[in-house]
């Protein structure tokens, strides 16, 4: 099974990057490397909370939460287990 | 006194952070009116200098039209200064009536409504009509002001990637449970300078039953045959369920802008818009003066058709002297550059040879996309053009980026 770590990071690709040239990994800066702006972040969240059926809240959804796919699965982890 | 000195070492402390990385805005004074030909104080101190405004988005040359300002003067003599009111209090006269139905006409619309700015038209009108059961679906790359108006409105959002038809479907058919779709877009984009895939997304918008608003600010009264904006352009008028645009660009360049569309949209935000409910209305004097420049445009399309030889010709000389730039044919024209110290230089090196234009970076573009953002008007003359090509010429030879492609400039430069 694919692991999480690489079904948020094709996510990521797919959804923000505009060329094949970009290369993301885990712990590429998405937001504050100007890959990800803050404001298109909500399809991001929309995306953890119906494929990993959690809610993650406002206040826990921040620019720093998002900004690698090490902190975004961290971040999907501390919720899955809750 | 509460401005306490651990509240000033704050604000200081603050603004050398936005100093040190290279972020910190000065305004140039100008001395003059606001044409082709400018008078700039810069650095401040400095003598005035004259030089050619290339980045004004005075695209149809009317801000100091002789024609524009006598009817301003007019509208001062006859309705006075200030009305000190917003406008259901006493703060409507029959031009405010009148320009409503000017531009209602001049778009193609059902209604207009008028804002103290575009500015305010954008933050104002998502939270008037929209509630949490609606979605907002916006290109990635439309104007911060739209941004602020998405934010303040209840309903959900959504962004797809900038003018990609595919994803923007993908979206709609992922909010098919919501009340109602809005999509939303810049008819030209104010960075770029490319005009958004209206017929498309008209298209799109009547198969996932969604309503499209354009922000028109930088089309209105150039783009299209006789300059109505970016829907005629693509062969749409009607179709568009909301339009904003300003009169602070093409339309005169003073202040103000509106919403214009669905009869009941409009008045949904007569009801509920809080920018038109708690601001003061439009001063009659930039009233009259919009009305002329509704006037002007109505009888003869010369200053758009001006705008487009211009535009051609600039868009066709930098290409040919072998700057990259970004694609487009809107008068908007950026001269692309990637790197923000090198953006600076050059804007710095162009004002030394007596052309005004400047250089935008990160985080008003994207990071790595710094460039010189120039725009074309009808104020130009060709002696305007020919004199700040040369400029561009001479500039981007020193700095050795001509005929070179985005990968060697970044090499050089970085990004």
């Amino acid at each position: 099974m694919e692991n999480m770590k690489d079904i948020v990071l094709k996510y990521v690709i797919a959804e923000y990057c505009e060329d094949d040239s970009e290369e993301i990994t885990y712990d590429t800066p998405l937001i504050s490397g100007g890959i990800v702006d803050s404001f298109s972040m909500v399809s991001l969240k929309r995306f953890l909370e119906v494929k990993y059926k959690i809610q993650i809240p406002d206040d826990e959804a921040t620019p720093e939460a998002f900004d690698n796919v090490n902190s975004i699965v961290s971040l999907v982890e501390k919720f899955i287990n809750k | 006194m509460a401005y306490s000195n651990r509240a000033r070492q704050v604000y200081t402390d603050t603004l050398n952070g936005i100093k040190e990385a290279g972020l910190f805005k000065q305004e140039r004074f100008i001395h003059s009116v606001q044409s082709a030909d400018i008078e700039v104080e810069f650095p401040t101190g400095n003598p005035v200098k004259k030089v050619i405004n290339m980045c004004a988005n005075n695209y149809l040359g009317l801000s100091s039209h002789p024609d524009v300002v006598k009817a301003a003067h007019e509208g001062l003599e006859t309705r006075g200064y200030g009305m000190s009111s917003v406008r259901f209090i006493c703060g409507t006269q029959d031009i405010h009536k009148e320009l409503e139905a000017r531009l209602t006409e001049f778009l193609g619309t059902e209604d207009t409504i008028l804002f103290p700015s575009c500015m305010d038209a954008n933050a104002g009108v998502f939270e008037a009509i929209l509630t949490k059961d609606d979605v907002m679906i916006s290109d990635r790359l439309v104007h911060a002001s739209i941004i602020d108006g998405i934010r303040l409105a209840p309903a959900m959002h959504d962004t797809y990637k900038h003018s990609d038809m595919e994803h923007l479907e993908s979206k709609l058919q992922q909010y098919m449970d919501k009340r109602m779709r809005v999509v939303i877009t810049d008819g030209v984009f104010s960075m770029d300078g490319d005009l958004a895939k209206l017929d498309m997304m008209a298209d799109l918008c009547e198969k996932y039953d969604a309503m499209l608003f354009v922000d028109e600010s930088h089309s209105s009264g150039f783009i299209g045959k006789t300059g109505r904006g970016t829907h005629e352009h693509c062969g749409i008028m009607g179709r568009v369920d909301i339009i904003t645009t300003t009169f602070g660009k093409a339309l005169g360049g003073a202040s103000g802008g509106c919403v214009s569309g669905r009869r009941e949209i409009v008045e949904m935000c007569r009801q509920k818009a809080r920018p038109y409910l708690f601001s003061n209305t439009i001063a009659p004097v930039v009233v009259s003066g919009v009305l002329k420049v509704l006037d002007t445009l109505s009888k003869s399309t010369e200053r758009r058709d001006k705008l487009e030889v211009n535009t051609e010709f600039w868009r066709k000389g930098l290409l040919d002297a072998g700057f990259v730039l970004k694609e487009g044919d809107s008068p908007i024209v950026p001269v692309m550059l990637f790197n923000a110290k090198l953006a600076q230089d050059v804007s710095k090196d162009l004002f030394e040879e007596g052309i005004y234009a400047v250089g935008f970076f990160f985080p008003v573009v994207p990071n790595g996309q710094a460039r010189i953002r120039t725009q074309i008007s009808a104020g130009h003359d060709m002696h305007h053009l020919e004199k700040a090509l040369a400029a561009f010429i001479k500039v981007g030879k020193k700095y050795n980026i001509l005929g070179k492609t985005k990968n060697e400039i970044i090499e050089m430069y970085g990004n």
